[in-house]
C-alpha cells in the first residue's frame, strides 16, 4: 500500500471504531432483549445473547396496566398524526405569511416568533395546565394535540428560511396571471416546498412520539397512555427479574424512529444544517 | 390605495393569524399569569392568595433543595454543553472530507441525536450504568474499581452528562454545515506559507466557525437547561440519589405538581426565563469578542 492508502486505512479504522462505541449502547440494548431475563446481568459484558430468546417480546407485549402494547402505540400513533397534521398546516400558512406579504406589525410579529424560540417550556407550563383544566381539558389528549394547530416557532422558522430561497418572480408571475394570495400559497408555494414540509412533519413525528412530559401532566388513565408513558410503567412497576420486557419493549418504541430516521434521514440531516433544529 | 393596504392587512393577519392567537393564549397570557402566580400561595385547589414576595425569599433562604438543584444544573450545563461541543466540532473535523463511506458515519454519530431523548433510551441508560452493567465492565478491564453510579451524587450526575454529550450528533452537523463553507483556497494558501495543522486549526477554523459555534452554544445551553426526561425516568423521578440529580426542571417539576406549591414553582420558573435571556445575552454581546463575520453584511 501507498502512505497514502496507509492514512486512509488508519482513518476508516480509528473512525468505524469509534463510530462502534457511539453505537455500542444500542447494541446492547436490542441484544440485551433477546437474552433471558436472568442472564441480562450476568452476562452484561458478552454480548451474543446465548440463549436467543423470544419471550421477552411476547411478554412486553401483552402490555402492563391491563393494556397491551398495541393499545399503547396507537395511541402514541393517534398523538403523532394529529399533532403532525396540525403543526405543517399552520407552520407553513404562517412561515408564508412572514416569508411573502407585506403587512403592517409584520416586524413586530417576526421578532416575537423569533423569541419564542428560546422561551423555555416551564415558565408557561403552569398556567397551562391551569388554562386547560378550565377548559375541561384534563384528562384528554387535547392539551397535548390542539396547541400544535396555531403553528410552531421551530417549524416557522425553517419554512420561512427555505420560503426565502424561492424567487420572488414566481409571486409576481402568479399575481400577473390573476392568482390571489391564497391560491399562490396552496397552488405554487407548497408545492414547492414539499421538502421542508416534510423535514417539519419528520421533526414533528419524533417530538411526539418522545414526549413524556405532556402525557405525564394531561393523561392519568394507563389507556390512553403512549408508549413513552407505558416504558415509564414499566419501570416504576419493575418485579426485579423482569428486564427483558422491559428492553424488548424499549426496543419495538425505537423501531418506527429508526425507521422512519433510515428512509428520511437526507430530510432530517438539511432540517438541522440549515435551521439548527435539535433531534 | 388605502383599500389595498387594508386587504394586504388583512391578508396577512390571516395566514398568521394562527400564530398571533396561538401566543396570545398559549404563550403570553400564561407568562405572565406566572409572574402573577409566583406573587401568591395558589396550590391549584384554593383560591391564590397575595403572599408578595414570600416564595422567592423562602426559594433565596430557606430551601437548600433549591440551591442543590441550582448548583446540580450549573454542573450539568457547565460540565456538559463544552464537552458535546467540543466532540461534535472534533467529529465533525474528522467527517469533514470526501471520503466514500462518510454518510455512514453521518448516520451513525447523529443517531443518538434522534432517539436520544426518548425514555427508552433513559432506561437504557440507567442499567448500562447499573452496579453490574457494562459501564462498570468496561473500565474494569483497564482496572479501575466499579463505580457505584447511583449510591454517589456526583456520579450519577455525570452519567445524565455523558448522556447528554453522547448526543452530540445534531451540533456535529451543524459544525459540519459550516466547516463546508470555509473555503479550501484559505488552507491552500495557509499551506503555501507554511502553516502545521494546529495553526490552521486556530487560525482559519474557529475564526469562521466562530457564528456557528455560538448558534450551537446558545441552543445547547439553553436545551440543557430545560433537560428533563433523562434525569426524571433515571432517578424514577425523585433527582437522587441525594438530590445528585435534581436538575433545575425536575424540581420545578416536582413543587408544581408533586407538593402542589404552583406559587413557589412560578417563582422558579421565572427565575429561570431570567437566567436564560440573561445567558442569551451574554453570549451575543460577548459574541463581537470573539466571532468573525466574514463579509461587512453579515452572514
Amino acid at each position: 500500500m501507498t502512505p497514502k492508502q496507509w492514512k486512509w486505512s488508519l482513518y476508516h479504522i480509528f473512525v468505524s471504531i469509534f463510530a462502534l462505541l457511539m453505537m455500542y449502547p444500542v447494541i446492547w440494548l436490542v441484544m440485551s432483549s433477546f437474552k433471558p431475563s436472568n442472564l441480562v446481568f450476568v452476562t452484561a459484558e458478552s454480548l451474543i445473547p446465548n440463549p436467543w430468546v423470544w419471550e421477552n417480546y411476547v411478554i412486553g407485549w401483552q402490555g402492563i396496566g391491563a393494556q397491551s402494547f398495541a393499545v399503547f402505540i396507537k395511541n402514541s400513533l393517534v398523538l403523532v398524526i394529529l399533532s403532525t397534521i396540525g403543526v405543517v398546516i399552520s407552520s407553513a400558512m404562517i412561515a408564508f405569511g412572514f416569508a411573502r406579504l407585506r403587512f403592517r406589525g409584520k416586524a413586530f410579529w417576526f421578532t416575537v416568533m423569533m423569541i419564542t424560540l428560546m422561551l423555555p417550556y416551564e415558565v408557561v407550563m403552569i398556567p397551562q395546565y391551569v388554562l386547560f383544566s378550565k377548559l375541561g381539558w384534563l384528562n384528554s389528549i387535547k392539551p397535548i394535540v390542539i396547541p400544535n394547530y396555531f403553528g410552531n416557532a421551530f417549524f416557522i422558522f425553517l419554512l420561512v428560511q427555505f420560503i426565502r430561497t424561492l424567487p420572488a418572480e414566481l409571486d409576481e408571475a402568479a399575481t400577473i396571471d390573476g392568482c390571489g394570495k391564497i391560491k399562490l400559497f396552496y397552488r405554487i408555494i407548497v408545492p414547492l416546498i414539499t421538502p421542508a414540509l416534510a423535514t417539519v412533519a419528520i421533526f414533528s413525528f419524533y417530538w411526539r412520539w418522545e414526549d413524556l412530559l405532556g402525557p405525564v401532566l394531561y393523561l392519568n388513565k394507563p389507556s390512553m397512555y403512549p408508549v413513552s408513558m407505558a416504558l415509564k410503567l414499566f419501570l416504576d412497576s419493575q418485579t426485579v427479574s423482569n428486564w427483558g420486557a422491559m428492553f424488548a419493549m424499549s426496543v419495538v418504541s425505537l423501531l418506527p424512529v429508526l425507521i422512519v430516521f433510515f428512509i428520511f434521514q437526507k430530510y432530517i440531516v438539511e432540517g438541522i444544517s440549515t435551521s439548527g433544529l435539535k433531534g | 390605495m388605502r383599500l389595498r393596504a387594508m386587504q394586504d392587512n388583512l391578508m396577512g393577519y390571516f395566514f398568521i393569524g394562527p400564530f398571533v392567537f396561538g401566543f396570545l393564549l398559549f404563550t403570553l397570557i400564561p407568562i405572565v399569569s406566572s409572574l402573577y402566580l409566583s406573587f401568591t400561595d395558589y396550590d391549584l385547589f384554593a383560591k391564590a392568595e397575595w403572599v408578595g414576595l414570600a416564595n422567592y425569599e423562602h426559594l433565596f433562604f430557606t430551601d437548600s433543595k433549591y440551591w442543590q438543584s441550582v448548583k446540580v444544573t450549573f454542573i450539568y450545563v457547565i460540565g456538559g454543553v463544552p464537552l458535546r461541543l467540543a466532540f461534535a466540532l472534533m467529529i465533525a473535523m474528522l467527517l469533514n472530507t470526501t471520503a466514500r463511506a462518510i454518510g455512514i458515519y453521518r448516520t451513525v454519530f447523529y443517531l443518538p441525536s434522534i432517539i436520544g431523548g426518548s425514555v427508552a433510551v433513559a432506561i437504557m441508560w440507567r442499567y448500562l450504568f447499573g452496579d453490574d452493567g457494562v459501564v462498570n465492565a468496561a473500565i474494569g478491564l483497564v482496572g479501575i474499581d466499579a463505580i457505584r453510579w447511583f449510591g454517589n451524587p456526583l456520579a450519577a450526575l455525570w452519567m445524565l452528562i455523558f448522556l447528554s454529550v453522547w448526543q452530540f450528533g445534531s451540533s456535529m452537523l451543524i459544525f459540519l454545515a459550516g466547516l463546508k463553507n470555509i473555503p479550501a483556497s484559505y488552507y491552500e494558501a495557509a499551506s503555501v506559507d507554511g502553516a502545521n495543522a494546529i495553526q490552521k486549526f486556530i487560525k482559519i477554523t474557529l475564526p469562521m466557525l466562530s457564528p456557528v459555534i455560538l448558534f450551537n452554544a446558545i441552543m445547547q445551553t439553553i436545551a440543557a437547561f430545560m433537560t428533563f426526561i433523562p434525569a426524571f425516568i433515571i432517578s424514577s423521578g425523585t433527582g437522587g440519589p441525594l438530590d445528585g440529580t435534581l436538575l433545575y426542571s425536575l424540581y420545578l417539576f416536582r413543587k408544581g405538581f408533586e407538593f402542589f406549591h404552583m406559587g413557589e414553582a412560578s417563582a422558579m420558573a421565572w427565575i429561570m426565563l431570567l437566567i436564560v435571556a440573561a445567558l442569551t445575552a451574554i453570549l451575543f454581546m460577548s459574541s463581537k469578542f470573539w466571532v468573525h463575520y466574514e463579509s461587512k453584511g453579515g452572514n
